[in-house]
């Protein structure tokens, strides 16, 4: 029986199987190829919109893009605080662009997609080295809930966009009457769809009752946690419309001030 | 053989065994400052506590607060057809409740009353809702809750750890010998006391509720230093057990699908229990389907028949079988979808929801679910001492389903559950008292272990002979077969010689490969046990000639006064079997008042 | 009704060398891949290595990966497969091997014993203890995990990084520790530990865990992402800081 007891290993190594990058047989590339096609799409196109500073504007239909409009030059100022010379846009993108930035939903898209870090389930991480989120700079997405509160403002005026989209000039004088248009919807499903989004944030579900341990002793908190919660289950879906509701909103806008298209007026 | 081949490790209390039983032992063995050893033959948390699915059965009175230990005892006893130890029981019904607390004090989170506390629902036999429990999951949150806490308090675990043969030194125990799954190689315990809490042996039968562990190992362990075993042929077939696809046949379905008002019927579409109340069940038991639904409503009607004790309904689907009012696949219908709605389902039976629908694809919130008896459960065991868990064998405590008494002929659903824990506590507090006071040295007699060493690897010594995995498909039928829910005379007998040809072919086993994590070598090696405890549960149904609870006898229908007063009580001796029927403890008359006043 | 055969090509092998072989077996209505393992051990290979129990998704034994996915198998039926194509089963990667689809999963146990235990607050006035469904759903959810550790496996953090094994305690101990931070009656605080020990900065939500969870368990959303905003909450916020500064 000596032998048999020889046959016993002394290393602990993890299988020689494991130097493929994945057994998948799937097409996992898929997904990844997808988040960065989309993403890419929505970035240049963003860029481009913020930084060409025209065509933003038809009364009564303002692009998300520039609003609040805080400076003097604006097309259609919401406040005019002061003179910038370059694009408004750059005024307040920053806070939305920041909120999805560290959104957790778009850092696990873009650290799938973008970094491969991993790529899909299952498959080999892209990088030797990993550190995750514990240093400088990604240890800065912690402030997430932040960027919650600013975007969260920027959809309260874009809110208000959407009513004053009802407020159409009468051509000729300056008087404004009682109208809708296929514009109005438009701005009003964007308003929407960014709430659905902002509201069903990771951070702000934490802030209205997550972080409590005893729910049942708040039952105003409890019931707003279970709200979010429910819209908290299709964070990603409503990152994704919204997304793309908001870049369809500039277009929209931008072609109807670019002379392409006409908007539609219901009454 | 030299004695560096084996690992030896020195303990005070070794519990063989890491289900709810075994865990419960060893906190309280440790928490008794001895030291103490915890082996399982899985990993830890895997055991079949694992997989209690209904709740455990404590009279905390949370939903009904007419219900108290007397009246738990009271279904207890009965539901066991007054064959269990009435000790045992009094003490399980009076200590179950605290022990139910004590696992929410160490993390176990419950379903919940409206006024927060402990939710209890109904289950066949319980006269009021009174099992704790977690959805369909309730030993799961039992096993985690004590492998958390054993963690926690640095008890040493031996995991995938098995433990061969006990070792005795003047009749005493004073060692355990196995080896470690992982590598082949043995290891040795020196310890003055062992508690067993390996559970049962379902693992002979072919279908099964049962895991590849139940392979009656604590059993043998006993019998192989001369433990008595009592009431071993009470074998409980699970009335519910999944019989399609064939590969899951046997599968649980938790008797809380009845509970929470699914009903059985026949291909007739008629709910065939209310033809099967037996005379000692009549005048707590509806005899109407309206009385029935109603009392899921109101506990102040009589119950509905579909919760009848086990044996009952298992006995009943049986025949309906028999009769060709069976389901398409030999088993008959389970129907809560007409019953309740999808969400209630969902909610209150995740885990089955969820089996059903991804082993059998079938939606239990749409379809009716095909269901048949299954093996489940042995009363029957070690013979212990009501108060200490103690064996006949000193220094051998047992505790769970390997130990027998609590259950009686038939056990109660959820009564398994607090057993372990009720028992499991007593079993090591007294295992730590045993070892603190026991005196004098203990020797190892290493000629002992090197036989049992040998023995353990004759399977690779053996050349071209049988296959393990074939020996155990045929004990399985064979006693599917001929030791099932409905037994003859001529069938045991039969059987007795099938499994002495088994035990000749064992002999003749032979493995492949090595010693390295090799479950072929395994197998052979729980052949030993599975057999052993075959031929025990046959020969005790043999002895036994009435019907009652678990055991039914075609050749016997009727349960026997005679009977009735006594426990079939096997032990080994140098190899040979030997029975006796024994009598059982006289029940004092303040508990027996609580039988008469209820007629 | 013919019997058509499924073939399986199951890694044979230890730390030391393996390969994967081909076998070869009939295939069973409603089977699923832990029959036909269970097939290839009675018939063709009976020192083929696997852990089992329960055979019904409830003991978290069986894990392994079934054509490169992190799965149970006793949960994978094989009507999933396209018949006739080969099915491939490799043990968990991220675990040393044992032997065949065996690996010495200690690590998750090790990381368990030196989570911070459970430290109830005093009981109520009547000597009960009162807990409302509403709280303890949240905790519910987490006790379902049957330790499979699929998640473990699959978090790359360890997968692909050996190192962090170290300083990570992956998404089950997560599970574990929202589970007791969220327990209605607890009253210790974790968040260093968290933050400190069980390196929850190292999980960048990439949600596999998630995925492979055979319980359904929202891990990063319910547990980690939680965890973490709890840890913001303690180290990161100013605004937090600052209240808690002024509270004291
Ligand atoms: C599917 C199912 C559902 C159930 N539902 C319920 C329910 O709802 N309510 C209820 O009350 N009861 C229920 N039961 C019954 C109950 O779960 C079991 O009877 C009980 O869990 C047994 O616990 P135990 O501690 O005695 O043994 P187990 O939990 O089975 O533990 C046995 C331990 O012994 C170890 N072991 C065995 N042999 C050896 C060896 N040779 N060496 C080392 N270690 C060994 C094993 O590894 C394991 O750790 C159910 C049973 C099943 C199968
Ligand atoms: S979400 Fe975090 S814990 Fe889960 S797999 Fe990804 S990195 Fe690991
Ligand atoms: S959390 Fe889910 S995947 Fe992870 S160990 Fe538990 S059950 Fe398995
Ligand atoms: S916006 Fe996505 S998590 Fe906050
Ligand atoms: S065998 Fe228990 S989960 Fe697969």
């Amino acid at each position: 029986m000596s032998e048999q007891v020889a046959t016993v290993p002394t290393t602990r190594a993890r299988g020689l199987y494991q130097q493929v990058a994945t057994l998948r047989k799937d097409a996992w590339w898929v997904e990844p190829a997808l988040t960065v096609t989309m993403l890419t799409t929505f970035i240049v196109y963003t860029t481009w919109a913020a930084l060409v500073n025209v065509h933003y504007f038809v009364d009564p239909y303002l692009s998300p893009f520039y609003s609040p409009c805080l400076s003097t030059n604006c097309a259609h100022p919401t406040f005019a605080l002061f003179n910038w010379p370059l694009s408004p846009a750059m005024l307040i993108l920053w806070a939305p662009a920041g909120f999805r930035l560290t959104c957790y939903y778009y850092r696990k898209a873009y650290y799938r997609s973008f970094w491969l870090s991993p790529p899909a389930c299952a498959v080999r991480d892209g990088h030797k080295v990993y550190s995750g989120e514990t240093r400088f700079p990604l240890l800065f997405q912690n402030l997430h809930r932040y960027f919650f509160y600013f975007a969260t403002i920027v959809v309260l005026f874009l809110w208000w966009d959407a009513l004053k989209a009802f407020r159409f000039p009468v051509p000729g004088s300056h008087a404004y009457t009682f109208g809708m248009g296929v514009g109005t919807l438009v701005l009003l499903a964007n308003a929407a769809l960014l709430s659905l989004y902002s509201f069903s944030c990771h951070s702000c579900r934490h802030l209205c009752g997550g972080g409590l341990d005893v729910l049942s002793r708040s039952p105003g908190r409890l019931k707003l946690w279970q709200k979010v919660s429910r819209l908290n289950e299709n964070h990603m879906l409503f990152a994704w419309i919204s997304l793309i509701g908001v870049m369809i909103t500039d277009l929209y806008v931008r072609l109807l001030s670019m002379g392409y298209i006409t908007d539609l007026r219901f009454f | 053989m030299a004695a560096d081949k084996y690992e030896t490790h020195e303990y005070d209390v070794v519990v063989i065994g890491a289900g709810g039983a075994g865990l419960r032992a060893a906190i309280e063995a440790s928490a008794q400052g001895v030291k103490t050893a915890l082996i399982c033959k899985s990993l830890l948390g895997k055991a079949h506590t694992v997989m209690a699915e209904g709740g455990i059965a404590a009279a905390l009175g949370n939903v009904y607060s007419e219900d108290n230990w007397q009246v738990h005892f009271r279904d207890t006893m009965r539901g066991g057809k007054m064959l269990n130890n009435w000790r045992m029981a009094q003490l399980h019904a009076q200590e179950a409740p605290d022990r139910v607390l004590e696992l929410e004090e160490w993390g176990a989170l419950f379903d919940r009353t409206p006024d927060g506390r402990i939710l209890q629902r109904d289950f066949g036999g319980h006269r009021y809702a009174r099992l704790a429990h977690v959805g369909d999951r309730t030993g799961l949150e039992m096993i985690r809750t004590l492998q958390q806490h054993a963690v926690h308090k640095g008890i040493d675990v031996y995991m995938e750890c098995n433990i061969q043969r006990l070792l005795i030194d003047g009749g005493r125990i004073c060692g355990a010998f196995g080896y470690w799954r992982e590598s082949g190689r043995f290891v040795l315990f020196k310890t003055k006391a062992v508690v067993v809490a390996t559970g049962g042996g379902g693992k002979a039968w072919k279908f099964t509720s049962n895991s590849w562990e139940y392979t009656g190992d604590g059993i043998t362990l006993a019998t192989d230093v001369g433990a008595d075993l009592i009431d071993i042929e009470m074998v409980q077939f699970h009335p519910t057990g999944m019989v399609w696809p064939p590969s899951v046949r046997g599968i649980l379905v938790t008797e809380g699908v009845r509970g929470d008002g699914g009903t059985l019927k026949n291909s007739e579409g008629k709910r065939f229990m209310f033809n099967y109340i037996p005379d000692f069940f009549k005048a707590e038991t509806a005899d109407s389907e309206k009385e029935a639904d109603a009392w899921y409503e109101d506990k102040k009607n009589r119950r509905t028949p579909d919760l009848l004790p086990r044996d009952e309904v298992a006995r009943a689907i049986n025949s309906e079988v028999k009769a060709g009012r069976g389901s398409p696949h030999g088993g008959v219908l389970l129907d809560i979808a007409s019953r309740r709605s999808p969400d209630y389902i969902k909610k209150r039976l995740p885990s089955m929801y969820h089996q059903f629908k991804e082993l059998a694809d079938v939606d239990i919130t749409k379809e009716a679910m095909e269901v048949g008896p299954t093996c489940h459960y042995f009363m029957g065991g070690v013979r212990v001492n009501a108060d200490t868990a103690a064996s006949t064998v000193p220094g051998l405590f047992a505790a769970g389903e390997v130990a027998a008494g609590l259950h009686g002929a038939n056990r109660l659903g959820g009564n398994s559950l607090s057993d372990l824990v009720v028992f499991g506590r007593r079993a090591g507090l007294s295992a730590a008292e045993y070892a603190k006071a026991s005196a004098g040295k203990l020797t190892i007699d290493l000629g002992q272990v090197e036989e049992v060493a040998n023995t353990l690897l004759a399977p690779f010594n053996n050349n071209g002979g049988e296959n393990p995995y074939t020996i155990h498909a045929n004990l399985q039928d064979c006693m599917q077969n001929l030791v099932g829910i409905i037994r003859t005379e001529k069938e045991l007998r039969q059987a007795l010689e099938e499994i002495e040809k088994l035990k000749q072919r064992l002999k003749r086993v032979s493995v492949e490969g090595h010693r390295q994590y090799n479950p072929g070598w395994h197998l052979a090696l729980d052949l030993h046990s599975l057999l052993s405890v075959s031929e025990a549960v046959t020969l005790a149904a043999i002895e036994r000639k009435e019907s009652r609870g678990g055991h039914t006898r075609e050749d016997y229908p009727d349960p026997d006064p005679k009977f009735g007063k006594v426990n079939i009580v096997i032990r080994k001796k140098n190899a040979e079997w030997s029975l006796a029927q024994e009598p059982l403890s006289e029940m004092p008359d303040d508990l027996k008042v609580l039988f008469e006043e209820k007629k | 009704m013919a019997a058509t055969d499924v073939t399986m090509r199951v890694w044979r092998g230890d730390a030391a060398g393996g390969e994967f072989k081909e076998y070869r077996v009939p295939a069973q209505e409603g089977m699923v891949v832990l029959d036909v393992v269970h097939t290839i051990q009675a018939t063709q290979a009976p020192d083929l290595a696997v852990r089992w129990n329960c055979k019904a998704g409830k003991c978290g034994s069986c894990s392994a990966e079934i054509n490169g996915k992190p799965r149970l198998m006793c949960m994978t039926r094989m009507n999933t497969f396209q018949p006739g194509e080969p099915i491939t089963i490799a043990p968990v990667k991220t675990f040393p091997l044992i032997k065949d689809l065996v690996t010495d999963v200690s690590f998750n146990y090790e990381k368990a014993k030196a989570i911070p235990p459970l430290k109830l607050k005093p009981k109520e006035a009547d000597g009960t203890r009162r807990m409302f469904q509403e709280d303890v759903d949240r905790v519910q959810e987490f006790h379902k995990c049957i330790e499979c550790f699929l998640c473990q496996n699959v978090c790359h953090v360890i997968r692909d990084h050996e190192e962090n094994k170290q300083w990570f305690a992956g998404p089950r101990l997560f599970v574990r520790l929202a589970s007791l931070e969220m327990h209605p009656l607890d009253i210790a605080d974790r968040s260093e530990f968290i933050k400190d020990h069980a390196g929850l900065g190292f999980c960048n939500i990439t949600k596999c865990c998630t995925e492979v969870c055979p319980e359904n368990i929202h891990i990063t959303d319910n547990a980690i992402i939680p965890l973490k905003e709890r840890v913001v909450d303690e180290y990161f916020d100013p605004v937090m800081w600052l209240l808690r500064k002024l509270k004291k």
